[in-house]
């Protein structure tokens, strides 16, 4: 930071809201500069002389700045440098701070000799539809050409390295939610707060006052600052206000809710602890949207040209910032409004060559001021074009009709007034975007000549300029009673009535609705009505002769208001210009649709605080420390990571799960299985409601005995399968699939609370209560009976039972049921003693070799055995018929699914069925997701036989088996077909098999 | 994002609660008894109206129970919530 300003050119000794005692030292497109805290990039850029900032989009033409806020379609930069570099960023907006670094877009090599900008000279070539036009043949080149005319038209550049900032997501609740808080916000904020009502006030600048920041108007025959003022110091003091400034309600929601976007900090470095933007969730009971009017343009020749400004942002420059735009102003308007920037500009030493008015008959008012401060003033007249080369330096003026168009002596009657500055005013438009986001209506005022809100729509009100109100004691008052009714309407007693402060009134001409200057061919310059998308007067009417009659079709083939900027400058003007074109009135022409947010929001912040780890929560079985300890390694398993396999020393994946399979086939395996989801029944309708749910019978189930069952969707496919042991007379406990473990009790809950609550069942997930593990294997109950208290022996605890025992002292619940075909127990432990059981467990196994496995070995045996699961194979399309269960479908009573089963295609004869896939040559492996056909040779489209759902090597049988549906499938055993894999160039001969590789008749299960 | 009134817990952001579809639906009690026609209709024919409907929505994140909502389709207003069981008590 340097000491004083020797610098800043346009600087004006005194006045504004900057803090002259200190300096800034900033970059631009690598030259260095000053600025003031206080002031925004582009105020200091102006300050030092800097105008031209950027490149336009399509031609390249060399752009300035034009507007003061939001609405800035040109001096868009790219700002920061390295991982925090962001593009597209409006100087207008962005907070002067030491060290700032920033440049040019859309330009190379540089922006003052760019070499895009040939596309201006051949602009005639480049009309409205161009691409659409030429590049549709061949359609296969428009990958190739949308590369490169991406690349040619592009903004800025995203960062390539991840953001190092962080950002917060922010929730609260209010009873009065005012957006904007110039005077009508700051009017209606104050209504509504005096009442008790709690009140959030947002802003987009970097303090309150809005416009009165920027013009030099008076409240209570003082300075209007004094009384925002006043009113700032009785916010702050009441605790239930809340004032956000640096902030954007981006976003209006269903149900009032609003999303507001809060840079945190001042711009430049921030404390470690801060995010660097904060996202706020808003619900309020009351919206009063207070957002003021955005000022348009008109559409005269090379009205683009660097030194052309609108004349209010001009104003606010010179009032707020305290520079001076140019060094001679021209003023081109159709309204009052721009008078006064001229009389500012005036008084502060910028002489006024002019005041260009369309109209012949200006407010007496401003032009009794603009007579005595000597300016001249040309009414009837109009801009025709901006003169000079890199910079403005004159405009030439010619006499028009009250419509903007040249009059038949404009050309004898053309002069040059001298002027590096054009201050335009087209009049003001409501920013009704919020309100429109809202689904508000808007409607045609033929007096201001632009868009305003209609209709209340509960709970959300405009006032002030966004509500078409553009004097200043309208706006207050507007604003007081839209914060007194709507915090009556959330409930609050109305409150002191506050008496509007005294505001002398200006007797003002209306507006001459004018958006373009019309003048014969002889003058045929670039118009333009979107700077930013460089879309032009003479595009939109080519649009309109070519049939573009719908403001959405102008929009979209044109590319009017679809940049950064949203056509906040544009878009009006555009459908006015639309309208004429097609000869109807504006209001039948409408306006495109308003979609949020109203300003770029950065992902950063949609994001918030949901990145890389914290995305989603990870669970964590009761064991994964042992897991991890002993090189598992790890699958996502919905939410859970479970261990897919152990690797010991250098062996393949492979490796591992052969060595796992062989292991429990031939020994004893250990495997956690507490991602199973499991929940408890409880109550005396117990048996009624498993009996509903599931396909077989319940109602027969022995204390003490476990089952197997199968739940369908009420469409008779099958949804889930699990087991259900009864644990007491009134007492189950069910089992489900890992990935269903939340749907299933979901289901479960609405038909008791909605469908059956006459039946009485208590439901309990209690998946993470518990850790299970399942201990399988020839040699399982050697292992077993070494750490628990009871007898495990066949007789005392039979297949498909259970007990209550201690293993390893620790309370246990043990269930000789089997997944992978073995005989196998699986245990369950309350989850904090999951680790020493399991540890104990396989302290025990020693001495028989037991072998941990993990997902993949379970996997192979489960094909091994048929047994079907979730997803390959009860894939939604599948019935209990189709996966060989057709046998557990009880004869009597309903359940869930039944009726559709005997809908007649459930019953077809050509359903796909579940049965096993041997390769003919046993070395060959067979593709995941194959197709089953007859002939290889047939070319697609060919009849498919069924697809290959699951498969896997098969250490037992020494080749590569699967699981497939096949149409007819049990009918057509010992058929060979082919599994082709045109994707992994894979194709198989296999002989259709019994689903089930091994073990068929279970001997190993009872023992 | 709407706000939804749970009968159990109050007004609770939409992000807690799963959809349920349509509320006026109910299971019938003998399905044995319906033709194909009549049950393909249960099961798969909706109305979907513009404007009123009734839904079911599960306060999945919060008390677990499922609710009855009226929300105006085109507005998403919420008319009122309810609990099931108060419903058959009604």
């Amino acid at each position: 930071m340097s000491k004083g300003g020797q610098s800043m050119p346009f600087r004006i000794a005194d006045g504004g809201r900057i803090d002259r005692t200190r300096t800034f030292d900033f970059t631009f497109n690598g030259r260095q500069y000053q600025g003031h805290p206080g002031d925004t990039l582009a105020s200091a850029l102006i300050a030092n002389g800097v105008r031209l900032i950027g490149r336009s989009f399509k031609y390249h033409r060399k752009r300035g700045i034009v507007a003061a806020g939001a609405e800035e379609p040109n001096a868009l930069v790219q700002l920061g440098s390295g991982a925090r570099t962001e593009p597209n960023m409006r100087a207008t907006q962005i907070a002067l701070h030491d060290g700032l670094v920033a440049a040019s877009q859309n330009c190379w090599p540089s922006v003052d000799f760019d070499i895009g900008a040939v596309n201006n000279a051949l602009a005639r070539l480049l009309p409205a539809g161009f691409y659409y036009k030429t590049f549709m043949r061949p359609a296969a080149l428009w990958m190739t050409y949308e590369r490169l005319i991406r690349r040619a038209a592009g903004l800025g550049r995203a960062p390539t390295e991840a953001d190092p900032d962080r950002y917060a997501h922010s929730h609260a609740h209010c009873d009065v939610l005012v957006a904007g808080a110039g005077p009508a916000g700051l009017a209606a904020a104050l209504s509504a707060a005096r009442t008790g009502a709690r009140v959030i006030l947002v802003d987009d600048g970097s303090e309150v006052g809005g416009q009165l920041l920027g013009d030099t108007a008076r409240i209570n025959r003082n300075d209007a600052l004094r009384w925002v003022r006043e009113v700032w110091d009785e916010l702050t003091t009441l605790p239930q206000v809340k004032v956000l400034v640096r902030s954007q309600v981006a976003a209006l929601w269903d149900q009032n809710m609003a999303t507001v976007v809060e840079q945190v900090g001042k711009g430049g470095p921030l404390a470690p602890h801060l995010p660097r933007q904060r996202l706020w969730k808003v619900r309020a009971r009351e919206i009063i949207v207070a957002t003021g009017a955005i000022e348009r343009s008109i559409a005269f020749g090379d009205n683009d040209l660097p030194g052309v400004m609108l004349a209010g942002s001009a104003r606010t420059y010179l009032n707020r910032y305290a520079v001076q735009a140019g060094r001679r102003a021209i003023v081109f308007t159709n309204n009052d409004s721009a008078y006064h920037a001229a009389l500012d500009l005036h008084r502060s030493g910028v002489p006024v060559s002019a005041i260009v008015d369309v109209r012949a008959e200006p407010g007496r008012e401003v032009r009794a001021a603009a007579s005595e401060a000597e300016i001249l003033v040309l009414p009837g007249h109009a801009v025709l074009r901006a003169l000079g080369g890199d910079s403005l330096r004159a405009a030439l003026v010619a006499p028009v009709d009250v419509e903007g168009r040249a009059t038949s002596d404009a050309r004898e009657n053309a002069r040059t007034v001298e002027g590096d500055l054009i201050l335009v005013s087209g009049g003001w438009n409501p920013a009704v975007h919020l309100w429109s986001q809202a689904r508000g209506k808007l409607r045609f005022d033929p007096v201001l000549a632009t868009f305003v809100p209609d209709h209340a729509i509960r709970g959300i009100r405009c006032a002030g300029a966004a509500n078409g109100a553009f004097c200043l004691a309208d706006c207050i008052v507007q604003g007081l009673a839209a914060g007194a009714a709507a915090a009556k309407d959330a409930g609050f007693a109305r409150g002191p009535t506050l008496l509007p402060p005294h505001i002398d009134r200006e007797a003002s001409a209306p507006i001459a609705p004018v958006w373009q200057v019309q003048y014969p061919t002889a003058y045929r310059f670039k118009q333009f009505v979107d700077p930013q998308n460089d879309v032009t007067v003479a595009d939109i009417e080519l649009a309109a002769r070519e049939g573009y009659r719908s403001v959405e079709h102008l929009k979209r083939y044109t590319t009017l208001g679809m940049g950064t900027d949203q056509g906040k400058l544009a878009n009006i003007t555009g459908l006015a210009l639309l309208a004429a074109a097609i000869g109807r009135p504006i209001p039948e022409v409408g306006t495109t649709t308003f979609r949020p947010p109203y300003t770029p929001v950065t992902l950063g912040a949609i994001a918030g605080p949901e990145v890389g780890a914290h995305v989603d929560p990870v669970r964590h079985t009761a064991m994964h420390a042992w897991h991890a300890e002993h090189h598992a390694v790890f699958v996502n398993t919905g939410l859970w990571r479970r261990p897919q396999f152990y690797r010991q020393g250098k062996e393949s994946d492979l490796d591992a799960v052969n060595r796992e399979v062989l292991a429990v086939r031939n020994g004893v395996g250990l495997v956690d299985v507490s991602t199973l989801g499991k929940i408890d029944l409880q109550g005396h309708d117990c048996a009624e409601f498993l009996h509903r749910v599931y396909i077989n019978n319940f109602r027969s189930l022995a204390i003490g005995r476990c089952r197997y069952g199968v739940m369908l969707r009420e469409d008779g496919m099958v949804f889930d399968d699990g087991t259900v042991t009864r644990l007491g007379e009134t007492h189950y406990l069910m089992t489900t699939t890992t990935a269903n473990a939340v749907r299933v009790m979901a289901q479960l809950e609405y038909l008791l609370q909605v469908e059956w609550p006459q039946l009485d069942v208590y439901l309990t997930s209690v998946t993470e209560h518990w850790a299970a593990m399942a201990l399988a294997g020839p040699r399982a109950r050697a292992v077993l009976s070494r750490v628990a208290d009871i007898d495990v022996g066949d007789a005392a605890l039979p297949y498909m039972a259970w007990r209550e025992c201690r293993i390893a002292g620790v309370d246990a619940r043990v269930f000789r049921i089997s997944f992978s075909g073995e005989l196998s127990y699986e245990i369950n432990v309350p989850a904090n003693h999951g680790q020493p059981v399991w540890e104990a467990l396989v302290a025990a196994g020693t001495e028989d070799g037991l072998c941990v496995y993990g997902t993949e070995a379970m996997g192979v045996m489960r094909i091994e055995k048929g047994h079907f699961v979730v997803g390959p194979e009860a894939d939604g399309r599948t019935t209990p018929d189709d996966l060989g269960l057709g046998r557990l479908v009880k004869k009597e009573g309903d359940f869930i699914g039944r009726r559709s089963l005997a809908k007649p295609g459930l019953a077809a004869l050509d359903r796909k069925q579940l049965v096993g896939l041997a390769p003919v040559l046993k070395r060959e492996p067979i593709a995941r997701g194959a197709m089953l056909v007859i002939d290889p040779r047939h070319q697609p489209p060919c009849t498919m036989e069924g697809f290959v759902a699951s498969t896997c090597f098969s250490p037992n049988l020494g080749m590569s088996i699967a699981l497939a549906l096949v149409s007819r499938g049990r009918a057509r055993i010992g058929e060979r077909l082919w599994a082709m894999s045109p994707l992994s160039r894979m194709s198989t001969e296999v002989v259709v098999v019994e689903p089930v590789f091994f073990d068929p008749d279970g001997a190993r299960l009872r023992v | 994002m709407l706000l939804i009134h749970c009968p159990f817990c109050g007004p609770r952001d939409q992000t807690e609660y799963s959809y349920g579809g349509d509320a006026t639906l109910q299971r019938p009690t003998d399905p044995a008894a319906l033709s194909d026609q009549a049950w393909g209709e249960y099961l798969n024919v909706r109305d979907n109206p513009a404007g009123l409907h009734d839904e079911m929505w599960q306060h999945a994140q919060g008390c677990r129970r499922w609710i009855g909502v009226r929300r105006n389709t085109l507005t998403h207003e919420i008319v009122s919530t309810w609990s099931p069981d108060a419903a058959e008590a009604a």
